[in-house]
């Protein structure tokens, strides 16, 4: 039996799809779940109750929205370019399905252990600003097409800075693969063994860069439901739409778990003497994830403006600044060491 | 040169007023809900709430509307026919009383302008129907919310004489 698996074309097409799917389809079950606890925790803070009448306090309300958005039906503009109006959402989906192939969920429990990892999510999550652009310009309509300029002008101002952080962050383990990366941040003393500490200030950066990249508020414009009633989604409905959806909101967990795993020490317990596993994963990535939900409760919408001056101006030289610092820090090994903790190399 | 003001610069790259903002956010968070749960809570109404119209009877089961026509004339979206002929003991009534439900703006002139208290708005507002012929009542389903509603009807003009 082991020997069908590994030693024959077919065995390992199986096992690869199996793995995938054991990846894949608790992502989506879950995902269902985050999207119930977002809505929640956003009519919590506006003292509303939130969705609570499919199922248990309206766990189900999720899957019944899919169901809904499954039988509407697709509306095609007349001006529409068919094929990349259909190919904008699937691009969206399977762009942020397919950076999850390099997140590791526990010791080992990865589907592709490559040691490029992270410049493979960075090439990925700036990918996906295609799937925005050609919904926008395939609509064939003006809101959608400002909303995906919006878009592309903002996605690739944030990635900039998301890249210097990430830059810090391989110097500090000398690594770019996520284990060896999570490998890096483990001590004896539980979380304050994890790179948040030495890095702070790019923690921050890093979440609010996310939201930015993912187009979450406050930096909702390509959607902007106020100017330009829903941006680039304006002319899609039904299943298209869902993929949109889903696709974003699997993009915003995927930088929950980027957060979890380079800030945070992904599997790794937080309190010395408890085991590590899969268990903390999940419930950093909770923990990263309601932050994203209060953030879209609390902040009003940036202006284009400012959303230009923040990522150029104040996020480009600072985390500039901040690579040189680390680098320094590293080679010399100040504070401790704190900033050179090398697994593998140097 | 224009002056640099330092305590707005830490504030802001100490993110005050996202701190702020989500202290704030945090305290809603555990505050009572404001929405009322719906079908199973329901908010106050007030005795002059006007609602689903009814038609009322006197304690003896004759009905109180003797065909005056003044709520037909008042009405201003002209919601309501009345037809009407002598009865066999000589009385004044109806033999039509119609309302087009999906015509009233729910006004109450005719609760106002009818001198018996016949045709008064009850507190029932649930009475959505699936099609628009179901909203078109006829006089047999005026007087039938009559004597379903006549407990609470009749308890909100008492509650509301001493303000007329």
């Amino acid at each position: 039996m082991a020997d069908f698996f590994f030693n024959t074309n077919l065995g390992m097409l199986l096992l690869i799809i199996g793995q995938i799917l054991l990846v894949v389809v608790p992502l989506l079950i879950a995902l269902a779940f985050l999207m119930y606890a977002d809505r929640k925790v956003w009519a919590a803070v506006q003292m509303r109750r939130g969705p609570n009448v499919v199922g248990a306090f309206g766990l189900l309300q999720s899957f019944a929205d899919f169901g809904k958005y499954i039988v509407k039906e697709i509306v095609v503009p007349a001006g529409a370019d068919k094929a990349v109006f259909f190919m904008a959402p699937m691009v969206t989906l399977v762009m942020s399905l397919i950076a999850w192939a390099v997140i590791p969920f526990n010791d080992g429990w990865v589907l592709s252990n490559i040691n490029v990892a992270i410049l493979y999510v960075f090439a990925v999550s700036s990918l996906e600003v295609y799937g925005v652009i050609m919904g926008g310009w395939a609509s064939n309509s003006k809101y959608p097409f400002l909303g995906s300029l919006r878009s592309a002008a903002q996605m690739i101002s944030y990635e900039v800075s998301i890249g210097l952080i990430i830059v810090g962050i391989i110097i500090s383990s000398g690594s770019m693969n996520f284990s060896a990366i999570v490998e890096a941040q483990s001590g004896s003393y539980g979380l304050f063994n994890w790179f948040w500490l030495p890095h702070f200030p790019m923690l921050i950066l890093f979440f609010i860069s996310a939201l930015a990249e993912t187009n979450r508020p406050p930096f909702d414009l390509p959607e902007a439901e106020s100017e330009l009633v829903a941006g680039f989604q304006v002319e899609y409905s039904s299943t298209p739409f869902l993929l949109f959806m889903i696709g974003e909101l699997v993009a915003v967990v995927l930088m929950c778990a980027l957060i979890t795993l380079m800030f945070f020490g992904g599997w790794l317990s937080p309190i010395p003497g408890l085991p590590d596993g899969i268990f903390w994963m999940i419930a950093k990535i909770g923990f990263v994830f309601f932050f994203f939900a209060m953030v879209k409760a609390i902040t009003p919408r940036y202006r284009y403006d400012q959303l230009m001056r923040l990522g150029w101006k104040v996020f480009l030289p600072f985390s500039l600044i901040w690579v040189v610092f680390v680098a320094f820090a590293a080679k010399f090994g100040w504070f401790w060491g704190i900033y050179a903790r090398w697994t593998v190399g140097g | 040169m224009t002056q640099i003001d330092y305590t707005r610069a830490v504030k802001y790259f100490l993110l005050q007023d996202f701190w702020q903002g989500f202290k704030l956010g945090m305290k809603y968070f555990f505050a009572p809900k404001a929405t009322l749960n719906y079908p199973h809570e329901k908010g106050p109404l007030s005795p002059r709430f006007r609602g689903e119209h009814a038609l009322r009877r006197y304690p003896n089961g004759e009905e109180r509307c003797i065909a005056c026509k003044l709520c037909e004339a008042v009405c201003p979206a002209q919601a309501i026919t009345i037809d009407a002929e002598p009865r066999e003991d000589g009385s004044r009534r109806t033999t039509r009383y119609d309302i087009d439900m999906t015509k009233c703006i729910y006004c109450g002139f005719c609760q106002e302008a009818c001198p018996v208290d016949a045709i008064v708005e009850g507190p029932n507002f649930e009475f959505s129907t699936e099609t628009r012929e179901e909203l078109f009542y006829d006089k047999d389903r005026l007087l039938s919310n009559g004597d379903r509603w006549e407990g609470e009807i009749a308890r909100n003009l008492e509650l509301d004489a001493p303000y007329r």
